[in-house]
């Protein structure tokens, strides 16, 4: 009996052993992966990489940064008010199940799927030439899900007696949601936003056949309708994570390796920023409504996965 | 439309959120349709069979209106279960490690540094884990380990699997943590060390959020494009080893699509590729969805 | 609440003046490929307020925008003449993009990008009634080379058509059977819709099909230069445009003939082609003046330095 207790035991202190340095193994991966990424994009920094003609990445960090734009402009609407919808007014029948199937559908899509659904609907019907609307389109129905899942979260995880106040004033339902609930969650929208604004800059499968994969601006031009007009969404335009991918395939600069060094660098620092600023923002004002674990146990986990991001 | 009447205040806003959850249906449907319609027609108009995509591993397409090439695409569908399932081979165990880690060994360290790590690396766009495999894990395995091209399945599934650990980790951690706490405490009652509540209790317990978690990351690494693309290779032949390059389903819809004419027989099978992928992903929702209800069954 | 419904009014107005812009600029870029009239009665507008700003020109500012695609080996001249075309007409924006001969094809066909550039005919990668749209304008000529890595081109600096077959189609495996190291033969090539490839299918390889599934293929020749670069053994095919500046890999004769510019115009060295602008009809505007500058004398004497063959140059034609 005291053999196996003690066999037990050292196990016990084996196994765990056993989990620091798995865990620590991985934590050690991942950190030496983003710092390799970000030091080696700096080295040999020249501030020409950040301008704005062919040897630099100013153009597509803009680009990057405006098709984000443009994609939220788009799906955040929809996306909170479809949240809305499926918080409020659906009914817990096989229909609401079925929106619910359709949603993470949407989300976990290859992003390639969506970019050649993006390219035969946005593209080829309209008869148009890669521009940025379309692959702000694109990308918008990948992170359309994203947002109508964490505006429903945030509504369902609203204590109940907001609801019911409002209600006990004599306003309608719609009325609620927009003066008090809406209001309430708004944080906790903001941060999936965030949340969607970050896998939107990683996207590249999507805009190769939409936005297109060459960038020409001409800074001085401010005639909205004219295709070398930096503000205009109809013109071709790259992102960064685009870029690094025709870095590698048309590679004519000679310093196309250094580029794509850089732009994975300004990438992985864009990211880190939106999703740490995501969480801090959550963090900090999740005080009034419920704490995060709570919240995870009315849902499968599937749907925790689909809200950080897939 | 009264101003102040009922339909201002509640039937507007309620038809308009009512229109936004279909939009999401509809435009599920217009995605699915658009795959079906474009991609049958490698069957329907060029009158190919299912078993030949399927199972034969002769591609050669014609890129004419005509027909009459070979659409076996099984090196494709090969490269990509085979990728696949070595990246979860890979980083199944080390993610299920890890969430232990963070729910069970360590909490605090975890609460505070390690989920965070995890869950902001989920959000890291793929084509930079395909640069980094392109520019420093391709020379590895073909100037150290001497092995041929460097571009191989090894590789790929190396890039899979450190993309697809951390959404792995996330699911796995939130179903450790949804195990209640009273078999964990009932387990100590009982005098078990921590590795037996472990491995008897909770592993046992959250067997649902794991595999869901699986599943999930499965769904992931298939669906990858550009980063796969870029240290697999593309070379059209069944891969004789782990070192040897070959090819998968979205590298070839990648490079290709750009430059089969539209509606010719190389562009409808390449849109045939797509469908059987996103057939596979509403395959993988709804083995998803019946784990989670069969789990909830017997918990 | 009100200061809600504000932003809201704010958010759908933008949205409109978007759109209604989105619709302007799309019928005013569809008619820019279509008609020449629109452009005229905008471009006046336009480099009205223009000239004022650029340096005094001989003739009008052009606008507009022009969008290629296509061969890869054409890619450095297309983006080289860019450059120097927007010198003096600073209003024009022009993309180009690669992607193989195929594909620029097909995308001029569709008419997604206004400029096909391809190493081969239309008539060789399209359907006859979608290449009749298209017009030809043959700028200048290429030659493509094989390509080898440096340990590789050391030892064998020139290979016969057979040996080069043999390597190609996957019946030679070693290197030391041809005269090199004892290394194992890697194949880097393109895909089937590259012009290159066709090209160097058609001269160097008298129409021999490569060995398709023993071979790495890369999209562009940017990256099969560096694959060739990298990987020990490798043996490829690239247009001298990339080997210009660029040292590292090696060149291999054909019947020991070196691929250079003067064998391609006295006709000793066999794998060459025309180079093909395609536009959807008859160039127009800004397509047409960029063209008309690619394809001047002015022009043509900057060519050589950057590798391709002026056309009036050669001694034999195809």
């Amino acid at each position: 009996m005291k053999e196996s207790y003690n066999r037990a035991k050292i196990m016990n202190h084996i196994m765990t052993i056993v989990f620091y340095i798995v865990a620590g193994f991985f934590l050690l991966l991942l950190v030496s992966f983003a710092g390799y990424v970000i030091i080696h994009g700096f080295e040999g920094f020249h501030i020409s990489l950040l301008s704005f003609d062919r040897n630099g990445i100013g153009n597509q960090l803009f680009n990057t940064i405006y098709l984000v734009f443009l994609s939220l402009f788009v799906s955040v609407p929809i996306g909170v008010l479809a949240g809305i919808y499926m918080a409020e007014y659906a009914k817990k029948n096989a229909f609401t199940t079925f929106i619910r199937i359709c949603i993470e559908t949407l989300s976990s899509l290859p992003s390639i799927v969506v970019g050649l659904f993006g390219y035969l609907v946005f593209i080829l019907m309209t008869g148009s030439k890669w521009n940025l609307m379309a692959g702000a389109m694109a990308v918008s129905i990948l992170t359309l899900p994203l947002i109508c899942t964490v505006t429903e979260d945030a509504l369902k995880s609203l204590p109940k007696e907001y609801k019911d106040g409002s209600f006990g004033v004599g306003a309608t339902h719609w009325q609620t949601i927009i003066h008090v609930l809406i209001p309430a969650s708004m944080k906790r929208i903001m941060t999936g936003v965030i949340l969607a604004a970050g896998r939107g800059f990683g996207e590249a499968a999507v805009l190769l056949y939409t936005a297109g994969m060459s960038t020409d601006i001409n800074w001085t031009n401010w005639n909205l309708s004219s295709p070398s007009c930096p503000l205009n969404p109809f013109r071709p335009g790259e992102t960064l994570a685009l870029h690094i991918w025709s870095s590698r395939t048309e590679a004519i600069m000679p310093n196309a390796a250094q580029i794509a060094n850089f732009s994975s660098a300004i990438l992985m620092i864009l990211v880190f920023a939106f999703s740490i600023g995501a969480r801090i923002l959550g963090s900090h004002f999740d005080s009034n409504s419920s704490s995060r674990k709570e919240t995870k146990i009315d849902k499968e986990p599937v749907q925790t996965l689909l809200q950080s991001k897939y | 439309m009264f101003k102040n009447g009922m339909f201002q205040k509640e039937y507007l806003g309620r038809t308009i959120v009512t229109i936004c959850g279909f939009f999401m249906i509809v435009l599920t449907f217009f995605i699915g349709i658009f795959l079906v319609y474009k991609g049958s027609g490698t069957f329907t108009k060029y009158g190919h069979s299912i078993t030949e995509f399927l199972f034969s591993s002769e591609w050669d397409p014609a890129d004419n209106f005509t027909g009459g090439g070979k659409v076996g695409a099984a090196i494709y569908i090969f490269g990509s279960i085979s990728t696949c399932m070595l990246a979860l081979c890979i980083a199944t165990p080390f993610s299920i490690a890890s969430a232990i880690f963070m729910t069970m060994i360590s909490p605090k360290l975890g609460k505070r540094i390690y989920r965070p790590a995890v869950e902001i690396f989920v959000g890291i766009p793929s084509v930079v884990y395909g640069w980094i495999g392109l520019t420093i894990l391709v020379p590895v395995i073909r100037d150290r380990m001497h092995q041929g091209f460097g571009f191989s399945v090894l590789a790929a599934s190396i890039v899979l699997a450190v993309m697809i650990f951390p959404s792995i980790t996330t699911v796995v951690a939130d179903a450790i943590e949804n195990v209640p706490k009273e078999y964990i405490e009932g387990s100590y009652a009982l005098g078990s060390t921590r590795w037996q509540s472990i491995y008897r209790i909770i592993i046992p317990t959250a067997k649902t959020g794991v595999l869901t978690g699986v599943i999930l990351g499965l769904a992931r690494a298939f669906g990858e494009a550009l980063a796969v693309a870029m240290v697999i290779g593309k070379m059209r032949a069944f891969p004789k080893n782990i070192f040897s390059p070959t090819s998968n389903l979205t590298a070839a819809i990648t490079s290709d699509m750009g430059g089969a004419a539209n509606g010719g027989e190389y562009n409808i099978a390449l849109w045939t590729m797509a469908l059987l992928l996103f057939v596979i992903s509403l395959l993988f929702i709804f083995i998803v969805h019946f784990i989670t209800r069969s789990g909830e069954k017997h918990a | 609440m009100r200061k809600m419904k504000r932003v809201l009014a704010v958010a759908l107005a933008g949205v409109l003046v978007l759109s209604m812009v989105a619709c302007s600029n799309k019928s005013s870029k569809e008619k820019d490929t279509e008609t020449a009239t629109t452009e005229e009665t905008t471009s006046p507008d336009n480099s009205a307020t223009e000239e004022s700003e650029a340096p005094a020109a001989t003739e009008a500012s052009i606008t507009g925008s022009i969008t290629g695609s296509g061969s890869s080996a054409l890619l450095p001249l297309a983006q080289d003449a860019a450059d120097k075309f927007k010198a003096t007409n600073p209003d024009v924006s022009i993309t180009l993009n690669a992607g193989g001969s195929g594909e620029g094809l097909k995308q001029v066909a569709e008419g997604t990008v206004d400029i096909g550039n391809s190493d081969v005919e239309a008539e060789a990668k399209l359907e006859a009634d979608q290449a009749k749209d298209l017009v030809d304008h043959k700028v200048c000529v290429i030659t493509m080379a094989p390509i080898a890595n440096k340990d590789v081109s050391e030892k064998v600096k020139s290979l016969t058509k057979e040996q080069l077959i043999g390597i190609f189609t996957g019946k030679t495996t070693n290197w030391k059977d041809v005269g090199g190291p004892d290394e194992a033969v890697v194949l880097v090539t393109r895909p089937e819709t590259s012009g290159t490839r066709a090209l160097f299918t058609k001269y160097a390889l008298d129409g021999k099909e490569e060995a398709s599934n023993a071979s790495l293929e890369t999209d562009d020749s940017g990256t099969l230069l560096q694959s060739v670069a990298s990987q020990k053994g490798a043996i490829g095919y690239v247009a001298l445009s990339y080997l210009v500046n660029n040292d590292t890999v090696g060149t291999i004769g054909i019947d020991g003939v070196e691929p250079t510019l003067e064998n391609t115009y006295n006709g000793t060295y066999p794998v060459w082609g025309y180079e093909h602008m395609y536009t959807k009809g008859e160039a127009k505007d800004a397509a047409k003046a960029y063209i008309d500058y690619v394809m001047s004398d002015d022009y043509g004497s900057q060519m050589e330095a950057l590798g391709y063959n002026v056309a009036s140059k050669m001694t034999v034609t195809r």
